[in-house]
């Protein structure tokens, strides 16, 4: 048995694992918080998210590669971009629907999903497309090797949630963003337009999308259903947090990246995501309202 | 000040007021007494904005507030405490006083706001970095007037404040009452508590079934005997 555990547990190639996972889980933590914003806020399931987030990816790789724009303000263009989509989504959609029947929701955003999809297949084609930039890797000790792109996307992405934490604690807007996730009717009284504020949260969903749209282009190809590989594991991370909880979201992003990485370590790849998505399952039987649901 | 004229609102087809006409002068305090089920809240939410009027006006000092959209009637110095306090349970007592001080015109003045506050209520300074839900219903009421009061209001509504409290909390509350008063403030007050309110307000109404019934002097309303027998129970 200890020779097992020692075989295993403290390999180098373990501790690497653990650090991959642990940089996966910033962008894991920055695509739920997108996502948990716009549901905690507007009450809303943005189903078509992973979509936003695969246009932000054709957005830089078109800047950046068919039209030679440096990568740096590639992405601050990606990032309005999707922001924009974010509030157009709101406005000619969500607003629509906001108050339905939940099931009413689903499909209107559910159909997006699809609509997104198909104008991607039908603008882009089918083929992989690559951003064509590799960062290499880099050596932390003696025989752990990281990616840079997932070391850099580590860094943007913890830098972005620690911004939207102070924006959230510290200012005027981002008090009255977490007001009005608790008691939507009295905002009037406090002098809060909400429809407004409702515009300004799916800007900010939508920026965050595109930000993380900007860091897995990095590592990753992109084609109209890369949203797949990636959009059901945030939905699974949010719920898990207990949707609209978003520090709930934030810690689940870790567990779920690391859950990946560990089972892929023990197996093949593919049995990571096998893992996270059977542990996902039982805490949904166990905890059905996510492991940090709040009591009421 | 504040002058309701005719004013009917309700909920889709339900009218909960019909034909409603309050005057409060400045510096007055002003009660709306009356049943369960009266429109008493209706009324302070047509005030504020909350339900759109189905007839007739109201106007802050001489300006239409029907005409104007629901978020920008705080601006015109109208705060409203709402029924149940309505705290942002999950926020502390200083962010839901943030919240109050939201609209532009308001933020300049935070910090001299907050100091007012607390001043006037030491207990929320104590508690300032606490969760709003985990305070007793007396604390929660004077947060809630507090952050009512963040955007340095002319005139003040509370809807029930003494509702779901405990007896001695309720002494508390008309005690606050008292308090805001003597800072010169306006105050449109609606209770079911007849006989306490009766003690703080200058003049009231008796609203039932959705139309104003008699308006007088508290003293003259306490004297009545009609309403010492119904409201009052004595």
């Amino acid at each position: 048995m200890m020779e097992i555990i020692n075989e295993y547990v403290f390999s180098v190639f373990f501790v690497e694992t653990l650090l991959n996972g642990l940089l996966y889980g910033g962008v894991l933590a920055l695509l739920s918080l997108g996502l948990n914003l716009i549901f905690g806020v507007i009450d809303v399931v943005w189903i078509c998210y992973a979509e936003l987030v695969m246009l932000g990816m054709y957005t830089i790789y078109f800047m950046h590669v068919r039209y030679g724009i440096p990568l740096i303000p590639s992405s601050v263009i990606c990032v309005l971009m999707v922001a924009l989509l974010g509030y157009v989504l709101h406005r000619i959609i969500i607003a629509h629907v906001l108050g339905k029947a939940p099931i009413n929701q689903l499909l209107a955003t559910g159909g997006v999903l699809f609509f997104l999809q198909s104008i991607a297949t039908l603008m882009f084609g089918v083929e992989f497309l690559s951003l064509g930039v590799s960062l290499g890797s880099f050596q932390l000790t003696e025989d752990i090797y990281l990616s840079k792109s997932q070391f850099v996307a580590f860094i943007v992405a913890a830098a972005a949630v620690a911004g939207m934490y102070f924006f959230l604690s510290r200012s005027y807007m981002g008090a009255a963003i977490r007001a009005i996730s608790q008691d939507r009717e009295i905002m009037i009284l406090m002098g809060v337009d909400a429809n407004r504020l409702y515009g300004i949260t799916s800007a900010i969903g939508g920026g965050l999308a595109g930000l993380a749209a900007c860091l897995l282009a990095l590592q990753f190809d992109v084609h109209p259903f890369v949203g797949i590989s990636f959009g059901p594991i945030v939905f699974m991370v949010c719920v898990m947090g207990g949707l609209g909880n978003l520090v709930g979201g934030f810690i689940a992003a870790f567990v779920f990246a690391e859950l990946i990485a560990i089972g892929g370590y023990f197996a093949d790849l593919e049995w990571g995501t096998v893992l996270a998505f059977c542990v996902f399952v039982i805490t949904m039987f166990i905890r059905p309202e996510g492991l940090f649901a709040r009591k009421s | 000040m504040l002058v309701i004229d005719d004013v009917t609102a309700g909920y889709g087809d339900f009218t909960a007021l019909r034909n409603a006409s309050i005057e409060v002068k400045a510096g007055e305090a002003v009660a709306v007494i009356g049943p369960n089920g009266a429109g008493k809240s209706t009324l302070m939410r047509a005030i504020s904005g909350m339900i759109p009027l189905k007839g007739g006006t109201i106007t802050m000092e001489g300006q239409s507030i029907s005409s104007i959209p629901a978020h920008k009637i705080v601006e015109t110095g109208i705060a409203h405490v709402p029924e149940n306090r309505r705290l942002f349970a999950r926020m502390s007592v200083e962010e839901n006083l943030r919240v109050g001080c939201y609209a532009k015109p308001f933020r300049a003045a935070f910090d001299k706001r907050l100091e007012f506050v607390y001043e006037l209520f030491p207990r929320m300074k104590e508690r300032r970095n606490q969760l709003a839900g985990t305070m007793s219903g007396g604390e929660q009421q004077m947060c809630a007037i507090g952050r009512a009061l963040m955007s340095d209001p002319k005139i003040l509504l509370m809807d029930e404040p003494s509702a779901g409290l405990a007896p001695v909390i309720v002494q508390q509350v008309f005690e606050l009452i008292r308090r805001i008063r003597a800072e010169g403030l306006t105050v449109l007050i609606v209770e079911q508590n007849v006989q306490q309110v009766l003690k703080v307000v200058d003049r009231a109404y008796l609203l039932e079934a959705g139309t104003i019934r008699h308006s007088g002097s508290s003293a003259e309303l306490l004297g009545s005997e009609d309403i010492r027998k119904a409201y009052i129970g004595v």
